[in-house]
This record gives C-alpha cells, sequence and structure tokens, in this order.
C-alpha cells in the first residue's frame, strides 16, 4: 500500500457510492439483528431486485447504529431520513412512496410528542450527541475496507507514517490529554511515553494491547465500535505502535460478541490484503501486524496483568503491580494496552491535532493531561429510560441532559430514582446530584466513577440493597479467588446484605457493611477487588434510609426483596379473567370466572408471572 | 480412546490448528469444549502432551474461565443474561421462569441432555433487555410468561 494507491481507492469507492440515487443504510448491529434485520436486509435487496431498482440504490448492513430500543432502523442517505421499527411488510411504501416518489412514509418515522422528525440529526437522540469515537456509525459497511476508505480511512495513518516522527506522534496524544476510556482513566500519551523509555531501558520491543473484553454488564460501547467500525480499532493501533515502536500487537475479545469477532476478523484480514498490515506498511520500512486473543469469559481479565497473563495462555489472575505492566506487561515486556474506544479516538486526534481534542471537554489539558477530561465518552444509557441506546456526548454534560434531554426520561413518567455507573467497580448517583457534569474527577467525587461507560437508569421499582447485592454476587462468581480481602470479603457482604433483603438484619449491620468495604478498598491485590465494594458503599451513601427500612421496620419500600413483600389481587381491579390463574406455576390462585381472584400467600413463591399477564393492573405488590 | 469415538483425531487436528502453540492453549479449549461441549480429560492431557504445559495449569484453566466445562452441556444452551441492564428490567423473574419450566437450576443440565440453562453476564444488547440466548439465536423483552412457549419451540 502507498498513499498514491490509497487515494485512487477512495476515489473509487466515491464515485461507486455516488453513483446510486440514494443508499439504504440497515443496521446490522446485535441488538437490531435480534429484532431480525438480516431477513429485513434479504427483503429489501430482493424487493430492489424484483422492481429493476437494483442499480439504482445500495443497501449497506451497517454495525450499531445506537439507538438500539427502536430497532431495526434504517437510514436513507444522502437526505439522512431515519426509520424505525421496521418490518419487510413497511419495505414496498418505503420504495414507492419515499425512494422513487421523494415523500418520506410518515408512519415509520420516529415521533416526539405525535410529531414526526424524518432527520435524524433532529431527533432529541441524535440532536445533543457530539461524534469523535463513533463517527462512523451507521454510515459504512463495517466488512468492507473501502468503505472506510471512503470517508478517509486509512489517511491520518498514511500522513503518520510517511510524514511524522514517532517523538511528533507522541507528544501529539500527551497534548490531546486523553485518558483511557477503558476505567482507569490514566493519560494515554502518558502511558505511551513510559512505555517507549521503559523499551530502551530494557532493550525489549513493546507490543501493544487492544483490551476488547467489555467485561461491565451493561455496557456495549466497544462492541458497537467493533461492530460499526473495526477498521478505526486498527488504524489507530497502527499509529500507536508506530509511535512506541512496536511491531506486533494484539487484540483480546471478548467471546461473547460472535458478530464483532467476526468483523474484526474480516477487517484484519482485508487490512493486511491491502498492506495496511504487514512488513514496510507505506513503504516506509515499518511493519506491523495483528493478532487476536479470544476471551473466555472472565471479568477480572479486563484487569490489566490479568489480561496479558491470559494472552500468554495462563489463568487470568492479577499480579501486584510494584511494576506497572507498561513496562512488564506481556511475556514480562513493555506493553501499551488500551481500550477500544481509546484506540478510535487515535485517528481523529493525529488527523485534526492534539490541542483540537483538548479543547473540547472540561478542565485544562494543554500543560498537564491530569489537568481535566478531554474530547468525548461514549455511554450506554439502559434500565429504565426511555431512549436506551449508546451515546457519545463531550465530557462535562451534566447526567441530566444525558438521562432527560438525550434518553427522554422514565418510562411512564415515573420518578427517576437512581443511576448507576461504572459498573461493578462504580457506585449510584441520586436524583439531587443529576445536575453533576460528567467527567472522571467529579464521577469519583461522588463515590462512583466514569469506569467504561456503562450508565444504569432506575425508577423508584429498584430497590437499592437488593441492587447491591446483585454487584456483590456479580463480583463474587468473578472474584479470581487470589486474593483474601476480595474472595472471603464479598461473600461476607453477600451474607450481611442476604439477611438485611430476608429482614433479619441486625442493628449495626450497615456500619459492620462499611468496615468491610473500607478493608477491601485498602487491602485488595488489584484494582477490580479494591473497587468491589463501591456499589455497597455507594448505595449506603445515598440510600441508607433504605437500609434501614429493612433492617428497623422489615419492609422493603421499592416491593422488591421477595421476605418482605406479598402479592395481592385489587378487588376492584379484578374482572375475573382468569389469566392468572392460569399462569400460576404453583396454583396459588384461586377463582372462577368473573369473580374475583385471591392469591395463597403460602403457596406464593412471587415469581411475579401473575403481574405480568394481569391486563388490568389488579396484581399489586406490597 | 475409551469413549469409543476418534477423540483423539479430533484434538490432534484442533491442537494443530494452533500450531500446539502453548501461548493458544485457551484458543484450543474453546475449540475443544466446542467439538465436545465439554473438556474431555483425555484431550487436556493431549494438549500437555503436545504444547508441553503442565497439566496443574491446565486444569486451572479449564476450571477457571467460564466457557470451559469438565462436564458435558447440553445439545442446546439457554443463556439467560443476568447483566445490570436486564437485571433491572427482571432478567431474575425470566431464570426463574426456566428453572421451574426445565425442572434445572442456574448451571445445569436437562437429565435428557436436550438443554443447559445458564447465565451469561451481558451479551451486549442491552437495549433489549432483558435478554435470553437460545443457541445463537438472542431473544429480547423476555418476560416470564414467555417461556413455555419459547421452551415449546426447541423441544
Amino acid at each position: 500500500m502507498n498513499i498514491n494507491r490509497l487515494s485512487e481507492m477512495q476515489k473509487e469507492a466515491t464515485e461507486r457510492f455516488d453513483s446510486y440515487s440514494a443508499v439504504l443504510m440497515v443496521c446490522a448491529g446485535t441488538a437490531c439483528v435480534a429484532n431480525k434485520s438480516i431477513g429485513l436486509i434479504e427483503h429489501l435487496k430482493r424487493e430492489l431486485m424484483n422492481r429493476g431498482l437494483s442499480d439504482k440504490y445500495l443497501v449497506v448492513a451497517t454495525g450499531c447504529n445506537g439507538f438500539c430500543a427502536k430497532g431495526p432502523i434504517m437510514v436513507v442517505q444522502p437526505d439522512g431520513v431515519f426509520y424505525q421499527k421496521l418490518t419487510p411488510a413497511d419495505l414496498p411504501s418505503i420504495i414507492e412512496q419515499h425512494l422513487e416518489g421523494g415523500e418520506p412514509v410518515e408512519s415509520l418515522l420516529h415521533m416526539v410528542k405525535g410529531v414526526p422528525v424524518p432527520k435524524m440529526q433532529d431527533i432529541p437522540f441524535f440532536a445533543k450527541q457530539e461524534l469523535l469515537a463513533l463517527r462512523h456509525r451507521g454510515l459504512i459497511d463495517p466488512e468492507d475496507i473501502q468503505d472506510y476508505v471512503r470517508l478517509g480511512g486509512y489517511a491520518t495513518a498514511a500522513k503518520v507514517l510517511t510524514s511524522m516522527e514517532p517523538g511528533d506522534v507522541l507528544d501529539s496524544v500527551i497534548r490531546s490529554g486523553i485518558r483511557g476510556r477503558g476505567g482507569g482513566g490514566f493519560p494515554a500519551g502518558l502511558k505511551w511515553k513510559s512505555c517507549v523509555d521503559a523499551a530502551e531501558q530494557l532493550g525489549i520491543l513493546p507490543v501493544v494491547v487492544c483490551n476488547a473484553d467489555e467485561g461491565d454488564p451493561g455496557a456495549f460501547m466497544d462492541r458497537s465500535i467493533v461492530e460499526a467500525d473495526p477498521h478505526t480499532v486498527i488504524e489507530g493501533m497502527i499509529i500507536g505502535a508506530f509511535a512506541v515502536g512496536a511491531s506486533k500487537g494484539f487484540i483480546y475479545m471478548r467471546k461473547e460478541y460472535p458478530l464483532a469477532m467476526h468483523r474484526l476478523e474480516i477487517a484484519i484480514m482485508q487490512a493486511r490484503a491491502e498492506g495496511l498490515l504487514g512488513e514496510n506498511i507505506f513503504g516506509k520500512g515499518f511493519s506491523f501486524d495483528l493478532e487476536i486473543h479470544r476471551g473466555a469469559g472472565a471479568f477480572v481479565c479486563g484487569e490489566s496483568s490479568a489480561l496479558m497473563a491470559s494472552m500468554a495462555g495462563m489463568p487470568g489472575e492479577p499480579r501486584a503491580k510494584y511494576v506497572r505492566s507498561v513496562e512488564r506487561g506481556y511475556k514480562d515486556g513493555p506493553t501499551v494496552l488500551n481500550n477500544v474506544e481509546t484506540w478510535a479516538n487515535i485517528p481523529l486526534i493525529l488527523d485534526r491535532g492534539g490541542e483540537w481534542f483538548g479543547s473540547i471537554g472540561t478542565g485544562d489539558v494543554s500543560e498537564n493531561p491530569w489537568g481535566g477530561s478531554s474530547g468525548t465518552k461514549v455511554f450506554s444509557l439502559v434500565g429504565d429510560v426511555n431512549n436506551i441506546g449508546l451515546v457519545e456526548v463531550p465530557m462535562g454534560i451534566t447526567l441530566r441532559e444525558i438521562i432527560f434531554d438525550i434518553g427522554g426520561g422514565i418510562p411512564e413518567g415515573k420518578p427517576f430514582k437512581a443511576v448507576q455507573t461504572g459498573g461493578p467497580s462504580g457506585g449510584v448517583i441520586p436524583a439531587e446530584k443529576l445536575d453533576l457534569k460528567v467527567d472522571f474527577d467529579s464521577l469519583t467525587s461522588e463515590g462512583s466513577m466514569m469506569g467504561s461507560g456503562g450508565m444504569v437508569v432506575m425508577d423508584e421499582s429498584t430497590c437499592m440493597v437488593k441492587f447491591a447485592r446483585y454487584f456483590v454476587d456479580f463480583l463474587k462468581d468473578e472474584s479470581c479467588g487470589k486474593c483474601t480481602p476480595c474472595r472471603e470479603g464479598l461473600v461476607a457482604l453477600g451474607q450481611i446484605l442476604d439477611r438485611i433483603m430476608a429482614g433479619n438484619g441486625k442493628a449495626g449491620d450497615i456500619e459492620l457493611l462499611e468496615d468491610f468495604g473500607a478493608s477491601m478498598n485498602d487491602g485488595c491485590l488489584c484494582a477490580l477487588g479494591k473497587d468491589a465494594p463501591n456499589p455497597v458503599l455507594s448505595t449506603i451513601r445515598y440510600f441508607r434510609d433504605e437500609y434501614e427500612a429493612h433492617i428497623s421496620s422489615g419492609t422493603c419500600p421499592a416491593g422488591q426483596c421477595e421476605a418482605l413483600i406479598k402479592y395481592t389481587i385489587n378487588p376492584e381491579n379484578c374482572v375475573g379473567c382468569t389469566i392468572c390463574a392460569k399462569n400460576c406455576p404453583t396454583d396459588a390462585i384461586t377463582g372462577t370466572v368473573r369473580e374475583v381472584h385471591v392469591i395463597d400467600d403460602g403457596k406464593c413463591i412471587r415469581c411475579g408471572v401473575c403481574r405480568d399477564v394481569c391486563k388490568f393492573n389488579a396484581v399489586e405488590v406490597k | 480412546m475409551s469413549c469409543g469415538c476418534d477423540c483423539s483425531s479430533r484434538t490432534d487436528l484442533i491442537i494443530d490448528r494452533w500450531n500446539a502453540d502453548p501461548d493458544f492453549v485457551i484458543e484450543m479449549f474453546q475449540d475443544i469444549q466446542e467439538e465436545f461441549r465439554h473438556i474431555p480429560e483425555s484431550s487436556l492431557n493431549q494438549i500437555a502432551e503436545r504444547t508441553g504445559k503442565p497439566r496443574g495449569i491446565l486444569f486451572h484453566i479449564a476450571t477457571f474461565y467460564k466457557a470451559f466445562s469438565l462436564e458435558q452441556k447440553g445439545e442446546l444452551e439457554i443463556q439467560i443474561c443476568t447483566g445490570t441492564a436486564c437485571y433491572v428490567k427482571g432478567a431474575v423473574d425470566v431464570l426463574r421462569a426456566f428453572e421451574r419450566e426445565l425442572h434445572v437450576d442456574s448451571g445445569e443440565t436437562t437429565p435428557d441432555g436436550r438443554f443447559t440453562l445458564s447465565e451469561v453476564r451481558c451479551v451486549g444488547a442491552c437495549g433489549l433487555a432483558p435478554v435470553v440466548v437460545i443457541g445463537e439465536e438472542v431473544i429480547g423483552q423476555v418476560t416470564p410468561s414467555m417461556v413455555p412457549d419459547l421452551l415449546k419451540k426447541h423441544r
């Protein structure tokens, strides 16, 4: 590959793209695929073929669009009209009325307060977003390198490799102030610099690694980036490898993401075929190649030293970090480890300059990357929120803007209770802190953390004690068991929470939880262990009264703890349709047709099926 | 091999695929798990012999990672996502419904060897929570009352 060949490829791809009257971008990310978007794409292609329109309209299967709640999604380019929740039956009218007739099909558009919003950029969910890491989402075919090149892909790598010195690249990344998007928040430029220093000192060639083992439950930023734009990660790694002098790179990918894995494999193959990976890239004597390592289901492998152990074919257990993994990482050599989102930002930083990136976000990073949080952050907005999906926003935006302006608030108008950020290592933030600015340091100061960007919104029906118990349970399962405070501490936290949830909590239990938590913060071997009590500590910090209600009055205010609640049927709403009795797995409900039904509390196992099937809101939980 | 099949040559093929490179034993285990639906002891021994990796470490790996199982899994794996987003949307109720219908606990296989019920921590389809993965199919917005019908399709 050389620069001329790259511009030729871009020209050819653009001409081909422009030869179509319109391009139909159908989302084929994991969530839309689950909503049958692959079948939709096949139908669309067939429908166009049958009408002799295949040369006029191009169908592209893109990666995740981000607005997962509305799938399957299709965006018609170049006019940017956004269609949602499509079925094959909707396609003829789109082709006839919109593509051929020029009039968007109103009934399939996104509605805001009953008014259709045809263009994607006008939809509130998208309007406040600023796409850097996700800049190509929904705009390219992730399985076609030419489509990436069409939008300027690999041009930055070409510029860097042919006209820059590694030191200039390092400077640019340091000046951008970009901090690690995987959770740690360590400035990437400084990390790269210490890797270069260590490599010089040790005389060992460094390696670059991409952490795509997105283990945080409720987070899918990295999956979406790889599914939508795998080449941007590869390009970022080429640039990083050039800066630190690595010739070998690895991507450590979760096996739970088969689609992302598939697309990454294709992308690496195509990049090799075009000479973008391999020997003498862009004719300047720099060689670099990538290999994928598949994770095997271990949350702890998101921790740097555990990940590197796993890459070397060992159990993924962390080690004490007297020497940081950037100096002694993979096979004891200097290693740069960054996550998918960080790598995806690198081509953009080198394209537009570190200062430009540093000017977005909070604080001043021009002198010191620790001086603020620059750039944007991708969040997966999930849970009890109307517009579930993936959002990318500038650092410093408030939680309220994310949850209410972009997320559209809480379903059924219920009150907002809390938002959990930072995954199992993070914490909850209550309603009174909704105006908190979202950046690395503000979230940490409130007892939570940025983490990798999961944002789980909860309404009043989530019990905070049970929620804390959920994370403790998760971490207990995932703890590698190497150090005692984590292994035993989590069991102890779980036991105390269990008895509180069963109504057997004792005075002093809350303090005991805090005590255990503080010991774990101090004593655990790795960051995942140290942060493991955070979900418990932060729920106590903001919802202490809820813990106290469980202990002193034996009630669960949110109505979730099975031992403390009762299912009953409200006779005013019950019409005697018998559906609850038919579906009850333990035959706990009795009653005849058109008569009020009754739940036998002794037989009831609190499974919630009756409430789920009742169409009259007659089943109540107290 | 004792089971009477050609485990040994199938395992050899998998080890060859990874050039018997000890760095790739996790990948070998993944392929073996997929091939046999568990990690047979004989395969583990073969990997030890050919890669030079101690059996103790291989056993540690086989029991450390969630993807591997020493006991044979069912023909069809039913995974209930219990990631945070699914949890908040009622994944535990869905899990209990599967347990009741299949008469097994999470992590167990039905006596007929048809289904293995397990929990998975986030498949990244949080927009569809609660999510269930049956075989390769991702099913979104599952409620406990949908469970009997979902199973009927696969029995």
